[in-house]
């Protein structure tokens, strides 16, 4: 079968892969280009494990084709920690335990990452909306909500 | 037969490759791709086209006309449209919302589609390259449509649009049903007109024509709209689905278009 | 974290450093960087992925199973059926001599649930194997089905499990799984009041974040490494060897990281099938379950129906319990006949109560096969049962608490089942849930302790 060509910009680096026509983002990063930080929990847009943020936007790398993404710029979980210090976020999910299994953190992580590039500052109902379209099943949400509030205030002390 | 992606930048040639069977237009993919990835060997062929004006709002004159490739994000964050934020918002997570296009949902199946749900309250029209559709038409033989939908477009209400979606799971949970209404009312008060769509009360959006015949003439109280309620479940035949059965969407709708109402 | 370190302290050495303090957990680092290795995260070259065909049916006779477009289909590798696999009729409680073997990895001759597994087809992409899936043809005979326990249990019911021969679990005892102490009815003769009440629950499944499933491959020296969600790794090892006919050694499971699993990964579900497809095709294989299979096929929580008599004095005393249990196993055992034999084990609750009687039945129905959840076996009877507790205390008039403390067993007391009480500490959990919960109880309850009666 005839493969495309898909180039991007993921996590910084220019990236460049051959890819089966119609197949997903999700698969191209995972199977493809080796990112695995992206999850497949449902391929249907319900649970948000596979969240990606492209070009400023979190989009569903799972119902994203590959091929319409050429010459944007992607941003997983796996990119987001900078000379092994971890990003903010991630420090919040780590102290505040909001992780238990793993399998949605990344996805959650995504989500709240767009929230906080946006609103420096969210109130709590902010952050439940924002986190709306990915689900966990171990925590009750609640100690993730808590370290995104967490990772915001980390943010403003830094800034002040 | 793999599947594989074509990309047009015009509409006439996007309509032409759509021709071939085993075809379906790809919006934001939360249907299409879905479908794909759940093991729907049908479909063998995308097809999307790169036109400009599919993705752009126009609002003049009191009219609106949205360009169907327009996501719910945009819908929701536009300065003029305020009265469909909540619509728009209704869809969804923000991931979601950031790639469903506004074309998509009407084809969306129950317990999906809420936003077509507003549409159909609006009595907006859907254009396509064969022409513009009242939208009850289009969404009756919407399995059959071809032709890519281009925008969708409608007056803009002064006041009276409501829209009210009903899920078990906050913030964002699938419908158990979902209500639009536009209700004109006369100078003394009582309701001039009144347009109501339902969503999941049918394996479509539908108009709840026996309660908007019902509530013509009434006043806007708890006994007013009473005969509208005790009609609203006329000619429904919701689904039964893991979200709710056909028996209690009945229930609760007149409930919930009682409050959606008086709200 | 508040430590109330006055209970026990005559046992218990007061050095405890780690409780009570915040400590990272070590797998967090991985998690929050994307960094954890889930097993769908081993990718190898030339894998291939298993899609399976499955039952359209709740309960059908299958004439004939034709494969031969779906062999010819591009790209497919192997199509297997229930010849393919050398012990293929199995249960996973045979590792504790609870049989009889009753479930095929591959469908033979019959189907018992809608989404059983019939054909699994092996192919070098997803898409291909789900094309060549919709290829292959098989003929059913449908069957009448029966997915109510009491319809099941019926005489003429349809036969749900020909491996069993009856619509119910055969224990040692019988027809059900039975606790006799004291006497009954004598019980139910001296009581003031009688209260007999019907609870049921319906199934509920896991749905972990992560689908079941399993990447395999082919060490190259007749070795398989598995890597696996499995919450149980050693069952899912002597299972597949029994199944395989494989000795453990040629096997090497790799797991532990679980993305969700509460009670669902613990069936032997999809490791055997994909092990031998890597064995037959000598490539590596991937099988994952969609979403839609891990909710429908997956095993959930049994449905569970328990009925309730109670013979209560004024007092506050329970004299008499007679509990029936019913927990729907679906088509196959699985963990079910060990959950039916908890619940006989724990409905009388945490109370000392002289005369009880207990029959629990194990039923088997056309309904997806249920399996271990958080408790299974016990949750739902104590759903029923503290429902039932709220229902005496309000007949005879008496806070709900106060007659939880009348009749809470306690070290030394005699369980219905004939194990001695011992380390009970049920009296002062309710003592210290009555101060948090700002629920006041007589004084007498909060000088009560768990280590003598009278107290």
């Amino acid at each position: 079968m005839a493969k495309v060509p898909v180039q991007f910009t993921l996590n910084g680096s220019e990236t460049a892969e051959f890819i089966d026509s119609g197949s997903t983002l999700l698969h191209a990063l995972r199977d493809k280009i080796g990112d695995t930080s992206p999850k497949g929990g449902c391929h249907q847009g319900t649970c948000g494990a596979c969240s990606v943020i492209i070009d400023g936007e979190l989009r569903l790398s799972c119902l994203t084709l590959a091929e319409n993404c050429n010459g944007t710029a992607i941003t997983t979980t796996s990119g987001l920690s900078e000379g092994g210090v971890l990003h903010p976020l991630q420090r919040a999910f780590l102290d505040a335990f909001a992780s238990q299994c793993g399998f949605c953190t990344p996805g959650m992580i995504m989500a709240a990452k767009v929230l906080l590039d946006h609103t420096p500052n969210p109130s709590r109902d902010e952050v439940v909306q924002a986190l709306s379209g990915n689900i966990c099943r171990c925590t009750g949400y609640e100690p993730i909500i808590q370290a995104v509030l967490l990772a915001a205030r980390a943010n403003s002390q830094n800034a002040a | 037969m793999a599947l594989a992606l074509q990309t047009f930048s015009t509409l006439k040639d996007a309509n032409a490759a759509l021709q071939s069977a085993g075809t379906r237009y790809l919006g934001g993919g939360t249907l299409v791709v879905r479908a794909a990835n759940e093991g729907d060997v049908s479909v063998t062929g995308l097809v999307r086209s790169t036109e400009p004006s599919l993705s752009t709002i126009d609002v003049s004159d009191g009219k609106a006309r949205i360009g169907a490739s327009v996501t719910m994000a945009a819908v929701a964050r536009h300065a003029e449209l305020g009265f469909l934020a909540g619509a728009a918002r209704a869809v969804g997570g923000p991931a979601v919302r950031n790639m469903a296009t506004v074309g998509g949902n009407l084809f969306a199946p129950t317990p999906y589609g809420d936003f077509a749900v507003a549409l159909l309250a609006l009595d907006a029209t859907v254009t396509t390259e064969d022409g513009e559709t009242p939208i009850d038409a289009f969404l009756a033989h919407r399995d059959v449509s071809r032709a890519i939908v281009t925008s969708v477009g409608f007056s803009v209400p002064q006041d009276g649009f409501r829209f009210l979606k009903v899920s078990r799971v906050k913030p964002k949970g699938v419908s158990v049903l979902s209500i639009a209404a536009l209700v004109e009312r006369a100078a003394d008060g009582t309701i001039a007109s009144a347009r109501i769509a339902l969503g999941c009360m049918a394996d479509r959006p539908m108009r709840a024509k026996a309660a908007e015949m019902a509530l013509v003439g009434a006043n806007l109280t708890k006994e007013g709209i009473a005969p509208a309620l005790a009609v609203a479940t006329e000619s429904t035949s919701p689904a039964t689905d893991p979200i709710a059965s056909a028996w209690y969407r009945n229930e609760v709708l007149p409930v919930h278009l009682g409050r959606l109402l008086l709200s | 974290m508040e430590l109330r370190k006055n209970y026990f302290a005559d046992v218990r050495k007061d050095d405890l450093h780690e409780i009570g303090q915040d400590r990272p957990r070590s797998d967090s680092p991985g998690h929050v960087t994307g960094k954890t290795s889930f097993f769908a995260d081993r990718n190898f070259p030339g894998m291939l992925h298993l899609k399976m065909v499955r039952s359209p049916h709740h309960h059908a006779r299958i004439r004939s199973i034709d494969t031969s477009e779906a062999e010819k289909h591009p790209g497919v590798a192997r199509v297997l059926t229930a010849k393919d696999v050398p012990h293929n009729v199995y249960t996973i409680l045979i590792l504790i001599q609870v049989g009889p073997e009753d479930e095929t990895v591959l469908a033979d001759g019959k189907v018992r649930f809608k989404g059983e597994a019939v054909v699994a087809v092996l192919a070098d992409t997803e898409r291909a194997a789900q094309e060549a899936a919709a290829k292959v043809k098989v003929d059913y005979e449908v069957l009448p089905a029966v997915f109510d326990m009491e319809e099941a249990l019926k005489p003429g019911a349809p036969l749900v499990n020909e491996y069993h021969g009856q619509n119910y679990y055969l224990y040692d005892s019988g027809e059900c799984r039975k606790v006799r102490f004291g006497d009954v009815e004598a019980g139910f003769a001296e009581a003031d009041h009688i209260l007999e009440q019907s609870y049921q629950s319906s199934p509920i499944e896991h749905a972990p974040t992560e689908t079941t499933g399993c990447v395999v491959a082919p060490a190259g020296n007749d070795r398989f490494t598995c890597y696996t969600n499995t919450q149980a790794m050693f069952f899912t090892l002597d299972n597949t060897s029994i199944i395989l006919q494989m000795p453990g050694s040629k096997l090497h499971f790799v797991g532990g990281t679980v993305g969700g699993g509460f009670g669902g990964k613990v069936d032997v579900i999809v490791e055997p099938i994909a092990i031998l497809g890597a064995k037959l095709t000598g490539r590596p294989v991937s099988f994952i379950y969609s979403r839609e299979e891990e909710m429908q096929i997956s095993s959930p929580r049994a449905a569970e129906k328990v009925v309730i008599k109670d013979g209560v004095m004024k007092d506050g005393r329970i004299v008499a319990r007679k509990v029936t249990g019913y927990t729907d196993a679906g088509a196959y055992s699985r963990h079910s006949p060990y959950g039916a034999q908890k619940g006989a084990g724990h409905y009388p609750g945490p109370y000392t109560i002289p005369n009880v009687w207990i029959d629990t039945y194990c039923v088997y129905t056309n309904r997806t096969p249920s399996s271990a959840m958080r408790g299974f076996g016990v949750t739902i009877g104590d759903f029923a049962l503290e429902v039932q507790m709220d229902k005496l205390a309000r007949l005879i008039g008496m806070d709900p608490l106060e007659f939880r403390f009348i009749n809470a067993y306690r070290d030394g007391d005699m369980k219905a089942h004939r194990q001695p009480t011992e380390g009970a500490a049920l009296i002062e959990c309710m003592q210290e849930a009555s101060r948090a919960a700002d629920w006041p109880v007589a004084e007498k309850y909060m000088a009560m302790s768990s280590y003598a009666k009278g107290a």
